[in-house]
C-alpha cells in the first residue's frame, strides 16, 4: 500500500502551551542571534552608537549658541530629549535594512522550512533592536551628561522619558519593518529610509522650537507625531506644564497606539509574503 | 520514526504552481524511494527551485498533491518541517557569528535540547572539516567551508529528508568533490536526498534516479545509465591531420564501442560513442591507434553535457541557461574524469 492512497499520519500535534513556550525560546534565540551580531561587527556600533553621539555635540557645540531654546538649562537640555528620540527612530534604519538583507538572502525562507515559530524572525528582530536602542540611548544620556545636561523632574521623569523614548522607537520598528519587508533591495530601503524618517525628525521639535520655522511649516510641524512625542518627553525629563498629565504624552501615546495598530499587521503580512 | 505504510520518504502527484501567468510547475509526478537519492536535473528557470520550495511547505501548490514521510505539506506542514533539511544555494548561516555560533543557533530553533546542541554540533564541525576553524566569524571561511557549514546546519537535527537545491553552484572544482563527498556519506546513513543541480554528471554521480524538468514538467526519468544511454554516453573525439591514415583510423577505434565511428571526411574529424566506459575506451583508443600507426591530434573524451541530455530528449538544446554555468560544466567535469 502506498501512503498516496493509504491512510495519512495523524500524529497528536503540540499543545497550545507547548507552542507558546517554544515562540517565547525561538524569539530569545532570535534575539541573541541579533545581538551578537550587532556586537561583532565595528561599523554597526559606529553607526548606531557613535553618530548619535555626534549629533550631540554637534548640535550642542556648533548649533547651540546659534539656537535660542526656552525653558531651564539652557540648549542643552533642550536638546537632549529631542537627539534621543531622533535616535531612537535612527536606529530603525538597522531593522529595515536586515529584515531587507534576510528575505533577500533566503534566509527567512529557511528559517520557515524549520519547525520554529513563524513569529520569532520579527519578534527577535523587534526585541534585539529594542535592546540596541536603550544602550544607546543611555550612552548617549552619559554623553549629554557630560556636556552640561540634568534630568531636571527627578528619577520618574528621567525613567519615563527613556520608556517613551522605546515605545516610540518600537514603533518606528514596525514601520521600518513593513519598508525593509516590502521594498526588500538594501539601497532602497537606505534610501526610503533617508526620504522618510528625516523629515520626521527635522521638521520636529526635536532640534529647534518651532516657533522659529516659517508659518506654513508650523502647521505641520506642531500637530505631527515626532513633536508629541519629543514634547512628551522633554515635559518628562526637564517638567513641564501639569507634569506628568502633559496632553502631549496622551497625544503622541494614542498616535503611537494607532501606528502600531496599522503596521504590526502590515509587518506580519509582508513578511509572510517574502519569496 | 513516521508511521507510514509507505516505501516512498517523498511522493509528489499532479503538483501544479502558477505564479499569475507563468506556470512554473504543469504537473510535476514523481516519488522516492526511503535512503536513496533523486536528482532533480534541469536548466535555469526550469522549475526546480519552485518545486523544492513546494515540497519543503515554502510555497502552497496550486493543486496536486505531495506527501513527505507520510505527512502532506500542506496540511501538516508542521509536521513535514521537523523531518526535513533544506540547504540551497543562498546559505542561512550569519557570516558574523562563528561556525559553532551557526550551528548551535539552528539546533536551539529546531528545539532540540540545550543538552544535545552542543555535542551535536561539535560533531558535525568535526565531520564537515570546520573544526579548526569552528570559533571563527563564517566570513573568513571559504566558499567551500561556508556551504558544507551551511549544510551542516541544515542537518543539525536529524532530518529524514534533505533537500539540496544546487549544492555546488559558484564552487570551483574542489569545493564540488568535497561536497560530493560528504553527499555520499549523508546517503550512506539511510538519508534520503532531492538534489537540484545543472550538471548532468552531478546527478550520474550522486543520484539513483534522475528526473529531468524542462518548462514546469518532467520531460524525462530514469537510472543515470538509461539517460546517458538515450544520450548516447560519452563520446570520443579525434582529429586525423592525414587524410590517408582516415580510413586506418576509422577501423583501429571500430571495435571500441557498439555505435560506429562517424568521420567527417572534410574536417578530418572522427567521433567514436563509447558508452559509459570513456576513460576506459580513451586508454583502448589510444593504444590501438598507435599499434595502427595512426597520427591524432586533440584526442579527448567528451562527457554528455545537459545540453546534449536536452537535445536528445526534447530535440532543443537546453533554454535560459544561465552564462556559462551549463557550457562551463565540461571544464570541471573532464577534471574529475581525467
Amino acid at each position: 500500500m502506498t501512503a498516496i492512497a493509504g491512510p495519512l499520519n495523524t500524529r497528536a500535534r503540540p499543545s497550545a502551551a507547548q507552542m507558546a513556550r517554544w515562540a517565547i525560546s525561538d524569539s530569545l534565540v532570535m534575539t541573541r542571534r541579533n545581538l551578537l551580531v550587532w556586537l561583532r561587527v565595528p561599523a554597526y556600533i559606529v553607526f548606531t552608537v557613535v553618530q548619535p553621539v555626534i549629533f550631540v555635540l554637534l548640535f550642542r557645540y556648533v548649533f547651540g549658541g546659534a539656537i535660542h531654546a526656552p525653558g531651564t538649562g539652557g540648549y542643552v537640555s533642550y536638546l537632549m530629549p529631542g537627539i534621543i528620540g531622533q535616535t531612537a527612530a535612527f536606529a530603525t534604519f538597522a531593522t529595515a535594512i536586515a529584515l531587507a538583507q534576510e528575505a533577500t538572502k533566503g534566509v527567512i525562507d529557511r528559517f520557515r522550512a524549520m519547525p520554529m515559530a513563524r513569529s520569532a524572525v520579527l519578534a527577535g528582530r523587534l526585541i534585539a533592536d529594542s535592546i540596541r536602542m536603550l544602550i544607546v540611548i543611555l550612552v548617549i544620556i552619559g554623553v549629554g551628561y557630560a556636556v552640561g545636561f540634568r534630568f531636571q523632574n527627578g528619577v520618574a521623569g528621567a525613567v519615563g522619558m527613556v520608556l517613551l523614548a522605546e515605545i516610540f522607537g518600537i514603533t518606528i520598528c514596525s514601520v521600518s519593518a513593513f519598508v525593509g519587508l516590502v521594498i526588500k533591495d538594501e539601497e532602497s530601503v537606505q534610501a526610503f529610509g533617508l526620504i522618510w524618517i528625516f523629515p520626521l525628525t527635522f521638521v520636529s521639535s526635536a532640534f529647534v522650537p518651532i516657533a522659529t520655522m516659517p508659518g506654513w511649516l508650523q502647521v505641520f510641524a506642531n500637530d505631527q507625531p515626532v513633536t508629541l512625542v519629543i514634547n512628551a518627553m522633554r515635559a518628562m525629563a526637564l517638567g513641564g506644564p501639569a507634569f506628568p498629565l502633559n496632553p502631549s504624552l496622551w497625544e503622541s501615546l494614542l498616535w503611537l497606539a494607532g501606528i502600531l495598530i496599522v503596521f504590526v499587521p502590515l509587518a506580519v503580512w509582508s513578511y509572510r509574503r517574502v519569496g | 520514526m513516521a508511521l507510514t505504510n509507505s516505501d516512498f520518504a517523498i511522493e509528489v502527484s499532479a503538483l501544479h504552481k502558477s505564479f499569475g501567468k507563468v506556470h512554473a510547475l504543469r504537473g510535476i509526478d514523481f516519488a522516492v524511494p526511503r535512503g536513496t537519492v533523486l536528482g532533480m536535473l534541469g536548466p535555469n528557470g526550469a522549475g526546480k527551485t519552485t518545486a523544492v520550495r513546494v515540497l519543503t511547505t515554502l510555497l502552497r501548490p496550486d493543486s496536486g498533491r505531495i506527501i513527505i514521510e507520510g505527512y502532506d505539506v500542506v496540511r501538516d506542514a508542521a509536521a513535514v518541517r521537523r523531518r526535513i533539511g533544506l540547504a540551497g544555494q543562498a546559505t542561512a548561516i550569519q557570516l558574523e557569528l562563528t561556525g559553532r555560533e551557526n550551528l548551535e543557533i539552528m539546533g536551539r530553533l529546531n528545539h532540540m535540547p540545550r543538552s544535545s546542541v552542543k555535542g551535536r554540533a561539535a560533531e558535525l564541525l568535526e565531520r564537515f572539516e570546520i573544526a579548526d576553524a569552528a570559533d571563527r566569524p563564517a566570513k573568513t571561511y571559504s566558499g567551500g567551508m561556508q556551504r558544507r557549514l551551511d549544510l551542516a546546519a541544515s542537518l543539525i537535527a536529524e532530518p529524514s529528508v534533505l533537500f539540496l537545491d544546487e549544492p555546488t553552484t559558484g564552487l570551483d572544482p574542489y569545493g564540488r568533490l568535497g561536497m560530493w563527498d560528504i553527499i555520499r556519506e549523508l546517503v550512506g546513513r539511510g538519508t534520503t536526498l532531492l538534489l537540484t543541480t545543472q550538471y548532468l554528471e552531478e546527478a550520474d554521480e550522486l543520484a539513483n534516479t534522475i528526473v529531468v524538468v524542462d518548462h514546469g514538467e518532467v520531460i524525462a526519468s530514469g537510472t543515470p545509465d538509461r539517460l546517458k544511454d538515450q544520450v548516447g554516453g560519452d563520446l570520443l573525439e579525434f582529429t586525423v591531420p592525414d587524410r590517408a591514415q582516415l580510413d586506418d583510423a576509422v577501423r583501429a577505434v571500430a571495435g571500441l564501442s557498439d555505435a560506429a565511428p562517424t568521420g567527417e571526411t572534410d574536417a578530418k574529424r572522427i567521433k567514436v560513442p563509447v558508452g559509459s566506459g570513456g576513460s576506459t575506451a580513451l586508454v583502448e583508443a589510444v593504444r590501438r591507434l598507435d599499434a595502427a600507426g595512426v597520427v591524432t591530434e586533440d584526442l579527448a573524451l567528451h562527457r554528455p553535457s545537459l545540453d546534449d541530455v536536452f537535445l536528445a530528449v526534447t530535440g532543443h538544446a537546453a533554454e535560459a541557461a544561465p552564462d556559462g554555468a551549463a557550457k562551463g560544466q565540461k571544464s570541471p567535469a573532464a577534471g574529475v574524469a581525467s
